[in-house]
């Protein structure tokens, strides 16, 4: 009696994972528009996360090679202090304090939600957006900051 | 268990722990530095030297070089495991990157070694 019941609730679950099988396989519309496809701010931050960690990968080799040059000897400190003047410098260390910025704001709030915080759809997207004005702001901050 | 001999830790707790003890050592290291140069205007060799040459501070730089290195070496295996699907060039990217991270922080000891 026992034995049936159970093989019979086996029959019925085989039956359900080929019917949910067959769902999966059926023909469904699908939306490839790139022209209208958005990614929501989620999926922004979670890229523009990666990129920003990228950047700095080979930023900090820059920075390394600035540091050394910095502290080798007073001459050489005043070298690296004026090549602060020049434009193209000023763009790059703009850039990799901008991606370091963000990637640490980002982070942040990262941090926040491995305790279960902002998971939510409304939550997670507002916390994003949050993210990319806090970092916009301190990018330009960090503008003023170097011109 | 299903481990990768590409990734840092020993399995994916160990890197998703790994990444974040990372990450507070490297936000405190870049927090402070960015805030001491900002605080220190106009930065002079003797200011920035002085700074350079206590003990605690060429510590920090070591421990935020090591953080580095295990951030960037599970933060690029993340990415090149979701974007590079060829092993081959995977594993070429990957070594290229660790051994970028192990050049900064030999390069950073010795720079910190010798003020």
């Amino acid at each position: 009696m026992l034995n049936s019941s159970k093989s019979g609730s086996y029959n019925k679950n085989i039956a359900q994972l080929e019917q949910s099988e067959q769902n999966v396989k059926k023909q469904r519309p699908v939306h490839l528009d790139l022209q209208t496809i958005r990614f929501p701010a989620t999926a922004i931050a979670s890229i523009l996360h990666r990129v920003s960690g990228v950047i700095m990968l080979i930023a900090v080799g820059i920075l390394i090679w600035l540091l050394n040059e910095s502290l080798a000897s007073p001459e050489s400190f005043a070298v690296t202090q004026s090549l602060f003047d020049n434009l193209l410098v000023k763009f790059v260390i703009w850039g990799i304090l901008t991606a370091l910025g963000y990637h640490l704001i980002v982070g942040l709030r990262h941090l926040v939600m491995d305790t279960g915080r902002w998971e939510e759809l409304a939550s997670g997207i507002a916390s994003a957006k949050i993210a990319f004005a806090l970092s916009a702001a301190l990018s330009i901050m960090v503008g003023i900051w170097v011109w | 268990m299903v481990t990768n001999a590409a990734s840092f830790g020993r399995s994916g707790v160990h890197d998703f722990i790994l990444i974040r003890a990372s990450a507070i050592v490297l936000a405190i290291y870049t927090i402070f530095l960015v805030g001491f140069v900002a605080c220190s205007s106009p930065l002079t060799y003797d200011v920035w030297h002085g700074l350079f040459s206590a003990l605690p501070m060429k510590v920090f730089t070591l421990l935020a070089l090591v953080a580095l290195l295990i951030h960037a070496w599970i933060g690029v295996w993340q990415v090149l495991t979701d974007y590079v699907k060829p092993l081959a060039l995977r594993g070429v990217l990957q070594f290229v990157v660790v051994i970028a991270a192990l050049s900064y922080m030999a390069a950073g000891i010795l720079i910190v070694w010798g003020v």
